[in-house]
This record gives C-alpha cells, sequence and structure tokens, in this order.
C-alpha cells in the first residue's frame, strides 16, 4: 500500500513518456488525477494511521536489496514522516493544478514532477541509509532538470550551481552513511537498527566526524548560513511551480534527515554539538531575515525568508540536543514545533512562490519597485499574497504561528539565550508588511496597470495550501497528536 | 587441495575456447565471403560471446576449482569476468553494426575483437605469471590493430602510440615476471607467497611494481594511461568503447589477484591507494575542459580506473573488497558502453555544443545519456552507485577512511564536465541534425536500461560475484 503511494507517481511518469504522443493537455490531467488519487491514498494512510512507538513504523514494508552490505527496501511511516508525506502531496497536486494554466512541452514536465513527487515521498518513508540516499540524489537530479529546462534567466547556470552545490552534500552525507555503517556491528544501512545500536557511542572524534559529514549534507540542502548560496539563484531562475516544490518539499530533506538520521543514531555526538547547531540556527533566522529584508526581487525575499523559517527548526533541534535537567517537555514542544514548522513552511512558501510566479508570468519581473497599487486591479491575488505572507510571519490562527510559538517555548525553557532569534519574527513581520505596502498599496503604476487578476487555475492551486494553513493555524490538534508522540521519541533517544 | 589442483580439466576452458574459434572463425570465414555478406560472421561473432556467457555461467555454478594444474582459477572473479567480457564485447559488436558494416575490414573488427576478449578473460582467471603474460599479449596486440583500422592519420598516430606504449610496459611485466621467477623459482601463485616472503624486499616490489605496471597499462590506469585519451578520440567509436572497457576487466581482476598472492604487506596497499588518488584525480582534471566527447570519455575512463583500485587497495582488509570490485566493474561496463554508443550513433557530433537539441530530436539517445553520463558520476540508483557505495565502504572497513573521502570529493569533480555535456542536450536546438545509426542508438539504450536494471537489482547482482575466491 505504501510502495503504492510512492511509486504511483513514477509508474504514471513512465507511462507519460513511453505511450504514444497524446495531447499536452492529457499529460496535464494525467498529471492532477494521478496527484490526487495519491493525496486520496495518503488520507487514507492518515486515517488508519496509529502511533507505532518507539523502533518501529506503521505501513513497514521490507524487502532485501543489496544483502551483501545490508541494505534493504524498507519504508513506513511514524509522526515524523506521515505529515510531511501529507504535505509532500499536497504540493504536488497544487502544482499540477497550477500547471493547467499551460506550461512548455507540458509532456514532460508533467512527467518530471511525477518522478519528483515518488522521490520526495520515497525520501520521507525510507528506513534505509541508502534508500534514503537514492531519493535524496534524484531529488537534486529532477530538481537540475526542472531549472535547466523550464526556468529562465541564467537557468542553466543556476542549475548547474545548484547541482554542484547540493551534490558536494549529498557525497558528504553518504561519506557520514558509510561511516555509520562501518561502525556498526554488525555492519548494517537500516535505519532501526542504527537507531538501536548508536554506532558511535563512546567516540567522540569519530562521532564527531560522521556527524559533521551528515550535517554538512543536509545543511546544505536545508539550507542553512553559510551554505545557502546555491538558494537565492536557483529559486530567482526556477519556475514557479519548481520554486514551490524545492522550497517546500526539497528544503525539508535536509531538516528532516536531523530528526530522522543523525539526532536519533548520533545522540551523544548531537548532544556536544547542540551549541553550534543553535548558533547556526539563530544565524540563519537573523541573517536570513536581514537579507530578505534588503532584497527588492519578490523571488529572492521569499527565497531568503526560507532560510530564515529553516533557521527556525535547526534551532529548535540543536535546543533539543540541551539534555540537562528537567527539560524533557520543554525540548518534546521544541521538536514537534520544529516538525510542525516544517508542514507549515511547506505550505505557506509554497503558495507564496506560486503568487511569485503569477508576477513572472505577467509582466516578467519581480522587482517589486516596478509594481504599485495592484490591490486596484488584481484583488484576489492581493487577498491571498496578503494571507501567505500573514501565515509566514508568523500571525496566529495560522499555522506558522503554532510552529514558531512552539519552538519558541520550547527553545527559550531549554537555553533562554534562543530567546534572540525573536528578532528575525520582528524583522519577517517588518519586510512582509514592507513587500505588502510596495506591490499592492497606494496609487496603481508600473507593470501594476493593465495586471490580469488570478485565473481559476492559479486561485484553486494557492487557496487550498492558505485553507489548510488555515486549518493548522486554528484547529492543530489532529496534526500535533500525530507528530507529539513521534517527538518525544526522538527526545527520549538523544537523551540516552 | 593439492589433489584438486592436479589434471588438465580443459572443459572449464570452453569460453575462452570459444571466443578464441570464434574470432579465427570469423578471421577465416571473412576472407571467403563476399563484402555484402560479411555480416554473417557478426553472426557468428554473437552467437559465440553469448555462447561463451553462458557457458561460463554454467562452469561457474558448479563451484570454485582449478584448471591446468593450478594455473587458472575458475571461481567467482573469474566467472564474472567471464560474462562481463563477453557480453561487452557483445555490446560493442552492436556498436560495430552501424560502423563497420559492409566495410573492407567488417570481419577482422570481430576477429580482433574476440580474440582481445579472450586475453581479457585469460588475465581474469590466471594464477600463474606465465599465463599472465599470455592473456596480456592476447588482450593488447588486438587492440592496436583495431585502433589503426579506423584509417586517417589520427587513427595511424594512436595505434602507433598505442603499440609503443604497450611495448614499453609490455617489456615491464616481462621484466617483472622474470624478476620475480629469479627470486622464487616459481611463476605459479600458490607457491609465490610463501617464497617471496623469504626473499629481499627491493627487488620483489621492484618486479611486483613492474607487473603492476603492465597490468595498469592494459587498464588503462595511471601511469599507463597516456595512449588512452588519444587512442580514443582517433579512432572508431567501436574500437574506442571495447579498448576502454572490456580490457579494464581482465587487467584490474588480474591485478587484484597478484596482490592477494603476494606476502601480506601494507605497503601494497599504500602502493596502490597513491595510484588509485592519482588516477582519480589526474583522469578528472584532464576531463574538465575537453570539448570531444569521446576524448572526454577517454579521461573519464582514466578516473573510474583510479575509483576501481580503492577496491584493490583493501584486498586484504575487507570482506567487501572483492565483491565490490567486481559489482563495480560489471556497472562500469555497461555504463561506460552506454555512454559510447550514444557518440557512436552520432558520429558527426564530435564537440560538446554539437549536442545541442538532442532532447527534443532524439529523446531516447538524450535518456540514456543522461542515464550513462549520471550513472558514471555514481548518481544512484544506477549500477556503478552500487558499485562506487560498496567500494567506499570496503575501503572504509578496510581501514582507508580517508580514500573515501578523496574517492567522493573526485566523483564532485567529475560532475562538472558530465554537466558540461549534459546541459547542452536540454537546451533548445540549433538546427536539424542527422538521423542516429539505428543499432549504436538501440544499444546505447539497451546498456542504459541495463544500468538502472543492475543498480536496482543491486542486491542480485551482488549475490552472484559474492561466490567464494580460491585461496592463495
Amino acid at each position: 500500500m505504501l510502495s503504492l503511494v510512492v511509486f504511483l507517481p513514477l509508474a504514471a511518469a513512465l507511462g507519460l513518456v513511453v505511450l504514444p504522443r497524446g495531447g499536452g493537455t492529457a499529460a496535464s490531467w494525467v498529471w492532477l488525477i494521478v496527484s490526487a488519487v495519491d493525496l486520496v491514498l495518503i488520507g487514507w494512510l492518515w486515517f488508519d494511521y496509529e502511533d507505532p512507538g518507539r523502533g518501529a513504523l506503521a505501513h513497514e514494508e521490507q524487502a532485501p536489496w543489496i544483502p551483501g552490505v545490508d541494505s534493504s527496501y524498507h519504508i513506513g511511516l511514524d509522526g515524523l514522516s506521515l505529515p510531511l508525506v501529507a504535505m509532500t502531496a499536497v504540493i504536488f497536486l497544487v502544482c499540477a493544478i497550477y500547471s493547467l494554466r499551460g506550461v512548455d512541452r507540458p509532456r514532460s514536465h508533467a512527467a518530471l514532477f511525477l518522478f519528483l513527487q515518488t522521490v520526495s515521498l520515497g525520501l520521507f518513508v525510507s528506513a534505509d541509509l541508502i534508500l534514503f540516499f537514492v531519493f535524496f540524489d534524484l531529488s537534486i537530479v529532477g530538481m537540475y532538470f526542472v531549472i535547466a529546462g523550464w526556468g529562465h534567466g541564467q537557468a542553466a547556470r543556476s542549475a548547474l550551481k545548484f547541482f554542484l552545490y547540493t551534490f558536494l552534500g549529498s557525497l558528504a552525507l553518504l561519506a557520514g552513511f558509510i561511516g555509520l555503517y562501518v561502525a556498526a556491528d554488525p555492519h548494517t544501512f537500516d535505519m532501526l537498527e542504527l537507531t538501536e545500536q548508536t554506532p558511535l557511542a563512546g567516540s567522540s572524534v569519530g562521532g564527531g566526524l560522521v556527524l559533521a559529514c551528515i550535517l554538512v549534507g543536509l545543511a546544505i540542502k536545508t539550507p542553512t548560513v553559510p551554505f545557502h548560496t546555491w538558494l537565492p539563484a536557483a529559486h530567482t531562475d526556477a519556475p514557479a511551480v519548481g520554486s514551490a516544490v524545492l522550497a517546500a518539499v526539497l528544503l525539508k530533506m535536509g531538516t528532516y534527515g536531523f530528526v530522522r538520521i543523525a539526532m536519533p543514531m548520533l545522540p551523544e555526538a548531537w548532544r556536544a554539538w547542540a551549541w553550534v547547531l543553535i548558533v547556526i540556527g539563530v544565524v540563519s533566522v537573523l541573517y536570513g531575515a536581514l537579507v530578505a529584508l534588503a532584497q527588492t526581487d519578490l523571488k529572492r525575499m521569499i527565497a531568503y525568508t526560507s532560510v530564515n523559517h529553516m533557521g527556525y527548526v535547526v534551532l529548535a533541534l540543536g535546543a533539543a540536543g540541551l539534555v540537562a535537567g528537567d527539560t524533557t517537555q520543554a525540548r518534546g514542544i521544541a521538536v514537534t514545533g520544529a516538525v510542525t514548522q516544517m508542514v507549515s513552511h511547506g505550505l505557506v512558501t509554497g503558495a507564496l512562490f506560486l503568487l511569485a510566479g503569477v508576477f513572472h508570468d505577467r509582466a516578467d519581473t519581480c522587482d517589486m519597485d516596478s509594481y504599485g497599487g495592484l490591490a486596484a486591479p488584481a484583488p484576489r491575488l492581493t487577498v491571498l499574497f496578503a494571507v501567505a505572507a500573514f501565515a509566514s510571519l508568523g500571525l496566529p490562527a495560522l499555522s506558522g504561528f503554532i510552529a514558531e510559538f512552539q519552538i519558541f517555548t520550547g527553545s527559550i525553557a531549554v537555553a533562554p539565550v534562543t530567546a534572540l532569534a525573536l528578532l528575525g519574527i520582528i524583522i519577517t513581520a517588518a519586510l512582509f508588511l514592507r513587500a505588502l505596502q510596495r506591490v499592492f498599496t497606494g496609487g496603481t503604476r508600473g507593470h501594476s496597470t493593465a495586471f490580469a487578476d488570478l485565473r481559476p487555475e492559479e486561485v484553486w492551486a494557492v487557496a487550498p495550501l492558505m485553507v489548510l494553513s488555515l486549518l493548522i493555524g486554528v484547529l492543530p490538534g489532529p496534526l500535533l497528536a500525530v507528530i507529539e508522540p513521534a517527538a518525544d521519541v526522538v527526545v527520549s533517544l538523544v537523551g540516552r | 587441495m593439492a589433489s584438486a589442483m592436479t589434471g588438465m580439466n580443459p572443459l572449464l576452458l570452453v569460453p575462452e575456447m570459444l571466443l578464441f574459434a570464434g574470432g579465427l572463425v570469423a578471421l577465416l570465414g571473412g576472407s571467403f565471403l563476399p563484402r555484402t555478406r560479411q555480416w554473417v560472421t557478426r553472426v557468428v561473432a554473437l552467437i559465440v560471446l553469448a555462447g561463451a556467457a553462458a557457458t561460463a555461467v554454467v562452469i561457474g555454478t558448479k563451484g570454485a576449482q582449478w584448471a591446468f594444474d593450478g594455473t587458472f582459477a575458475i571461481d567467482s572473479a573469474t566467472t564474472v569476468t567471464r560474462v562481463v567480457v563477453a557480453l561487452a564485447t557483445l555490446l560493442v559488436v552492436g556498436i560495430a553494426a552501424d560502423e563497420v558494416a559492409d566495410s573492407p575490414r567488417e570481419s577482422e573488427t570481430y576477429a580482433l575483437l574476440l580474440f582481445s576478449a579472450t586475453g581479457a578473460c585469460l588475465l581474469g582467471g590466471a594464477t600463474d605469471l606465465m599465463v599472465l603474460v599470455v592473456g596480456f599479449l592476447l588482450a593488447s596486440i588486438p587492440i592496436y590493430g583495431l585502433i589503426g583500422m579506423a584509417g586517417g592519420a589520427r587513427s595511424a598516430e594512436a595505434a602507433m602510440k598505442a603499440y609503443l606504449m604497450g611495448a614499453l610496459f609490455g617489456i615491464l611485466l616481462l621484466l617483472g615476471v622474470t624478476m620475480l621467477y629469479g627470486l622464487s623459482g616459481t611463476t605459479g601463485y600458490i607457491d609465490l607467497a610463501q617464497r617471496l616472503a623469504a626473499v629481499s624486499a627491493g627487488a620483489m616490489v621492484a618486479g611486483v611494481v613492474a607487473v603492476a605496471a603492465g597490468l595498469l597499462f592494459e587498464a588503462g590506469g595511471v601511469p599507463g594511461h597516456f595512449w588512452i585519451p588519444d587512442a580514443v578520440e582517433g579512432t572508431s567509436a567501436t574500437a574506442a568503447t571495447f579498448l576502454t572497457t572490456v580490457p579494464k576487466v581482465g587487467a584490474l581482476v588480474a591485478l587484484y589477484r597478484l596482490l592477494e598472492a603476494l606476502p601480506p604487506d601494507r605497503a601494497w596497499a599504500l602502493l596502490v591507494a597513491v595510484l588509485a588518488v592519482t588516477g582519480m584525480t589526474v583522469g578528472n582534471l584532464a576531463a574538465f575542459w575537453q570539448d570531444d566527447p569521446r576524448r572526454l570519455l577517454g579521461w573519464s575512463t582514466v578516473s573510474q580506473v583510479g575509483y576501481l583500485l580503492v577496491a584493490v587497495v583493501v584486498v586484504r582488509g575487507s570482506d567487501l573488497a572483492l565483491p565490490a570490485l567486481l559489482v563495480y566493474l560489471a556497472g562500469y561496463a555497461v555504463t561506460n558502453v552506454a555512454a559510447f554508443a550514444v557518440t557512436a550513433a552520432l558520429p558527426e557530433r564530435r564537440d560538446l555544443t554539437s549536442y545541442r537539441g538532442l532532447s527534443s530530436s532524439h529523446p531516447w539517445l538524450a535518456g540514456a545519456l543522461v542515464v550513462a553520463l549520471l550513472g558514471l558520476v555514481g548518481t544512484p540508483p544506477t549500477a556503478v552507485f552500487v558499485g562506487k557505495l560498496t567500494v567506499a565502504s570496503a575501503a572504509w572497513d578496510g581501514g582507508h577512511a580517508w580514500l573515501v573521502i578523496v574517492l567522493l570529493v573526485n566523483t564532485v569533480l567529475s560532475l562538472f564536465y558530465y554537466l558540461r555535456w549534459l546541459a547542452p542536450a536540454f537546451r533548445p536546438s540549433a538546427g536539424g541534425a542527422a538521423d542516429p545509426g539505428p543499432w549504436s542508438a538501440r544499444t546505447a539504450v539497451v546498456s542504459a536500461v541495463l544500468t538502472v536494471a543492475l543498480g536496482v537489482g543491486g542486491g542480485v547482482l551482488w549475490q552472484l560475484v559474492d561466490g567464494p575466491m580460491l585461496p592463495m
């Protein structure tokens, strides 16, 4: 069942490639229908989900793959992966809706995104390091072709930069994985076994080096300062749906790796390096916000807010490594907040990038100063953009608030100095309000004149994301009920 | 053990005999066939190659045993060598079908391919220095002819260069064999280890280094690599594909066996490690700004030998070393053939920029190119990824974690030049393009599919190669 969810999009992609050429519209609809079916299946998995507890997975499937190195096709769900799997399916579905308005070479476009969907879902359900790595690497390959094939501006250059940079990270990650494998006794790549074994416990140098490899690999993908330099270029030149997938799904692969691999498998090293992570988190939060504030290009601005938002996640996960005294509950809240933030950021930033794509589509520029008073000609765009901006800056009743509230509650309780990062929220608020003001208010001028408002496909793509964000903001219970037990498991594993 | 070693058991060498006899039939038959009927010899070659692979599997399933009084080992390494050599040569014949069909040298091409493949198989199974020499000569001499047969000044120059380098390294090999024989009084690997343990280290090291140099020429690795880029650029696609794929398989397995037979000593590991690092780095850096796709692939194979040598470094250090080497060799062979087959299908495109628009004009070829080049990088889930992963695991397991870092850094370096080739293929076309060679295009797609299949089916592949190796 879970394999079906993962590989259904890939099968559809192969079908699109192999079958005789049909119309482009047909390909777009195939994509839409397959993503919708996949989402329904995931809805069923969620409905059927029961918390598996420590050291187990729901909907688990396992088959031997490379027995020589004890690597298997091992997948399953828990409270960390299920929300991200659902978020991934939602993002790909809305991208399919958004693409109904027409894209260049729709067949290969649809096939590529279906491929990316399989890869992303596969990564979040992997319970084997090599399987995880396979999907991690393929996500880079898929996104490279998205940027190079459908991007604009210096697309080829940005795509190359993206590929080289994140591929370097993936190989650092692989080195770390091999380190875990060699240190484990018996040698294995299975995540559950490695989590039980904590192979490098007692070896501070070895554990530190392996953690460093894994951290670098994941930090590049996340991205945190100082490994974020590929991100603005990739986002600026990627097509709107590509940016949405990159920001909403691919960035989560990094932080997901922290909670899934680094924290439970290398608890000792994680605790030892927790302060470094907190510092990286705080710096990413503040630096990302400040640089975003200085941007004049809408897409670049959103890209830098991603650095800021992912910084919150790193901060919370770092704080979860400060094991001391009676802070278990606080650290659990921080980890829950971090996972909630991954989901929330996926929904909100996906929406923001899709809306930025509309600007690019209509006037071929995302330069904020060439717009003004857009609220009059484009009220639907204005409403949705404003909601997305408020969600992103963490307004209560939207998902970002729930996430950031928990992150700060947990982190500040453990390490009061993390309150520094609260400044990031203020700066983010300022920059989004300023952007709203520059683009939407005042007299209509520049590219805003004769700007066509959102088309139905665009509304139907963005609105669901905002509804979900609102739903999580108002009724966080069901989501948190899934995440909390898993977060507590992670905290107990780190505390070993 | 000793009793099992005696006896000739000639039936165990049926695959080699088939290949050699097939070569003779192609050579003689070709001279009786009219120009337009030379395809008959192609069919003979294909049948013989398929037969050699099949008989190798049948013989391999009967377990490890000795042939010809302990001078030739039939074990998993030999079986994998035979199968990979035969199937890779089969794919090369697929490329040749476009290039040499109805040419004046068609049957000779197949004959030379078959002879050289025989030599590669002998190299892979040799457990005696004299058999090693025979394998070396049989594998390398036909290649000089293959390179030269393309015709033209460049091919003549390439053939001359390959021949001179081959002669030099062949003499080195013979010198090394002579020294080792002089020191130990034996050429058989089984006695070599014991007897060499008692002799002076300096002379032994010199002998081993000379033999290893000869094998590295055959593999196209540093320091015996200088002829590779020129040969690959100057000759036909058929010869280029063959010489960068098939002899490597035999030569690297031979090197592995030789080092396994030597007295255990970490110095060997260090020597091979240095060669591996140099090979990876030199190959990758030299490939950076190549504009001819084949020359680029030529340098890329030099770096691939470096990666492969990482497995040879831990010959005594890790149980994973041999299966990792064999998996990598099998994966590399199909992936490299796929990449060359794309260039063979589009022979007029001898510049990376001329690949512009390939994705829209020939999507299947572009797909094969993506799989082949990303496969050579080692992107999952292709076969070379499984190879690189297991080779790296073996190296770390054997106490050479630093080699893993070097290997991974080199992998990132290599990505750059492979992408230099891929990027234009996915940009809009500049103009019309000629039709690709049908057989080469099919070979490219089939090899690309095999690359992915071997990667996804990595476990099956692993079980096939993970048999016992005969003790030395």
